[in-house]
């Protein structure tokens, strides 16, 4: 007896609706709010200290003034680490203000040189190149993913699992941007990562659909789309799950830099969960049934002009 | 009867080559922990701090200073590249003479430099040091400064004659301006016949670079400086001198310097959550896979002995994003497993064989498997060539896990469940099946 479960593709609606508003919250997210460009991409000098006690309210408020009068300019100021450690974010600042910023902390909270843990400076020429090559990076990895699809599947499929990559992506930029994350070199390691990964899952799904397929060429593709997912729903969930454990661990144990570095490949490792299993099929079905639809219009009419494609809404 | 002889032997056969892995895979976990000494064969543990695994920078701390020639935009391509050449030797000698030993000098772009110095106590000394410009000086035979670096135009390698039909020797042929070679002969002139003092000091920051002696007046603007030279020395001290005359200054543009503690705790903070992170998926293997978890789990173990020998081995440098990515790559690792063992489940549960069972998991698994990977390698490798530093570790870390990984899973695992049958492990229990349900 067939089991009463959800249908993915009959309730497609819902998940497309989902990808539009979130598409729209993103969108308006970027120009309302922008990013939050760490110093990797902005410019500008970070610096960890060890402040040997709690990094209290007055504590930070102090800090800022101390650096104000040094640099001329008001710091950020974060705490990290056991509540004892702050990062110090400025604008690019030489070695020679550096070191005056460090120093005349050291003065006032009796510190030594070893407390300075961690450094960076990156001037705005650095920063601009690391833009450029993040981009690049992206566009590049998008675009060998969906020739590799392509080629092992068809160009629909490709299309639909690229889409869903997008998704994913999109995802993280939205995130990063409502809740003005910091975004670093990390950050793009992050989103080439979920690139490979998340159509892993995706390929998954499409390869049974693609067997169930060959094997049924003539059942109703949206139920056997549906199937597909059902079957395969163990397997997205299971591996998904033992990358998560990882991500997970080295997000909660680990040190300010590797948490910043787990981040955004954790929300990329759900979004790729969520859209592998609701969304890419959905897409192939979506995909697929315009084809036919255009195909269909062609075979109708005995003159050679195109008939425009149906209006593309949420079908 | 001649037939459960055969089971039998073949029974044994799949005993043995089942313990035969399980003390392979010992031997690569306790070489990869402890190191292994054979005879004369020593394989370093991964955790050698001279052989094993090369840790990064952030891991060690350390600096990476990256300098780039401010450079007017009528210099030519030949003329920069020669003149980053120069900025090279000066700066490599620098870091000498403050005992850098380790330190790396790698060129980056046309006109960019990086200096990586590992456990250095003061960056900010160091990048003020390093990168400032060079101090030549030249003084004469009683100590006296006679030039400096504004009066020399250059300086280069040679090979050639130096005295007339003389044989083709390695030298230096400095260029001084007008006003230096005024200087140059008058000095020559001076201390010609004064013994002991007819030479040459030729100073870098207060280094001796050469002491050249003069037999006699020594005019015009071209000097030859020979001596027991090869190509590289005469080289050095060609470009040592240059720098005191280069046509730009170096700027910082990009500084990344972390402390020893902050490294140490990050290596280690990084690590335990690895470990916390592989205990939890050997846990959920077993708990849902039961036979085949337990299987996977110890293959795994296999699995991260073999990546840090293969990191050590080719001297990869390991940075902090660098663990991350073999973390990850474990995590990523028993995903092949998953979907091997999944199809085999849905096998039994239709009531074919386990070794049916096994043979069309595998089988059906291995394209999904293999185009999973290709594309995670594909973002691997974009990054590996867009990325730089830590990140590039990243890249290659996760590249590496991933093909090990899927010679575990093929291969490696592969081989083990097809002893399963054969040793008589069928019971569908064994494999997390609750009952089967024939269709």
């Amino acid at each position: 007896m067939e089991k009463q479960r959800f249908d993915f593709v009959a309730n497609r609606k819902i998940f497309f609706t989902i990808f539009i508003a979130i598409v729209i919250i993103g969108i308006i997210s970027f120009f309302v709010r922008g990013f939050n460009f760490g110093i990797d991409f902005a410019g500008g000098t970070t610096m960890q200290v060890n402040m040997k006690t709690e990094v209290t309210m007055d504590v930070q408020n102090d800090l800022i003034s101390l650096v104000e009068e040094t640099i001329g300019e008001k710091p950020s100021i974060q705490k990290t680490g056991d509540g004892q450690q702050v990062i110090i974010k400025t604008k690019q600042l030489d070695t020679e203000q550096r070191d005056s910023v460090f120093n005349s902390i050291k003065e006032k909270y009796s510190l030594e040189d070893s407390d300075r843990l961690d450094t960076s400076n990156v001037t705005a020429t650095v920063g601009k190149d690391l833009q450029r090559s993040a981009i690049l990076a992206t566009a590049v990895a998008s675009v060998l993913m969906l020739i590799y699809i392509a080629f092992r599947f068809e160009f629909v499929t490709a299309v639909s699992s690229v889409i869903a990559l997008l998704h994913d992506i999109f995802v993280m930029l939205t995130i990063y941007s409502l809740f003005q994350l910091p975004i670093n070199s990390s950050y793009i390691a992050g989103i080439l990562t979920i690139l490979g990964y998340s159509i892993n899952a995706t390929i998954v799904v499409f390869d049974r659909i693609r067997e169930n397929k060959k094997a049924n060429p003539r059942s109703n593709f949206r139920t056997l789309v549906n199937s597909s997912i059902w079957q395969t729903m163990a397997r997205c969930i299971n591996t998904t799950l033992t990358t998560l454990f990882v991500i997970v661990a080295l997000y909660v144990v680990g040190v300010p830099s590797i948490k910043e570095f787990s981040l955004p490949i954790l929300i990329g490792i759900l979004a790729g969960a969520y859209s592998s299993i609701c969304l890419s099929g959905n897409l192939w079905v979506l995909l697929e049934e315009k084809l036919k639809l255009s195909k269909k219009s062609k075979n109708q009419k005995p003159k050679k002009e195109k008939k425009p494609l149906p209006e593309h809404g949420v079908v | 009867m001649g037939k459960n002889k055969t089971m039998g032997k073949s029974k044994t056969k799949s005993i043995l080559s089942l313990v035969a892995l399980v003390l392979a895979i010992g031997v690569l976990a306790y070489t990869a922990a402890f190191g292994l000494q054979l005879g004369d064969w020593l394989f370093p543990s991964v955790f050698d701090p001279k052989y094993g695994v090369k840790q990064g920078l952030d891991l060690v701390g350390g600096s990476s200073i990256t300098y780039e020639a401010q450079v007017e935009d009528d210099m030519s391509a030949e003329d920069l590249a020669k003149n980053m050449d120069v900025v090279v030797s000066m700066l490599r000698q620098r870091l000498d003479n403050e005992g850098y030993s380790e330190a790396t000098i790698v060129k980056s772009g046309d006109r960019r430099v990086t200096v990586e110095i590992p456990s250095v106590s003061d960056p900010e000394e160091a990048v003020q040091h390093i990168g400032s410009t060079a101090k030549v000086e030249f003084k004469d035979g009683d100590g006296n400064v006679i030039m400096d670096g504004d009066m020399i135009d250059g300086a280069q390698y040679a090979y050639g004659p130096v005295t007339e039909n003389g044989a083709n020797v390695h030298h230096v042929v400095l260029h001084l301006t007008d006003e230096g070679a005024e200087i140059f002969q008058q000095t020559t002139e001076k201390y010609l016949n004064v013994t002991d003092k007819n030479y040459i000091s030729i100073l870098m920051d207060d280094q001796v670079l050469s002491q050249p002696y003069f037999s006699k007046v020594i005019s015009g603007n071209d000097i030859v400086i020979e001596g027991n030279f090869d190509e590289e020395s005469a080289t050095r001290l060609a470009n040592l001198i240059a720098g005191g005359s280069l046509p730009f200054d170096l700027k910082e543009v990009e500084l990344r310097s972390v402390g020893p503690t902050l490294g140490e705790q990050s290596l280690q903070t990084c690590l335990y959550a690895g470990a916390i992170g592989v205990l939890l998926v050997m846990v959920f293997m077993i708990l849902f896979y039961r036979l085949p978890g337990i299987i996977t789990s110890v293959i795994l173990l296999g699995y991260i002995a073999v990546v840090g020998l293969i990191l050590s081995t080719f001297k990869i440098n390991l940075s902090l994003p660098g663990i991350a990515g073999i973390v990850l790559s474990i995590g990523m690792a028993v995903d092949a497993n998953v979907i091997i063992f999944e199809r085999i489940k849905e096998e039994l549960k239709v009531g074919k064989s386990l070794k049916g069972s096994i043979q069309a998991g595998f089988g059906h698994a291995l394209s999904a498997i293999l185009d999973s990977n290709i594309t995670t390698i594909i973002a691997s490798v974009v990054l590996y060539i867009f990325g730089t530093g830590s990140i590039r570790g990243f890249a290659v870390t996760l590249f590496i896990g991933i093909v090990v990984s899927m010679f575990c899973a093929v291969v490696v695992c592969r081989f083990v469940m097809n002893q399963m049958p054969v040793l008589g492990l069928v019971k569908p229990s064994l494999y997390g099946i609750k009952k089967v349900e024939v269709e």
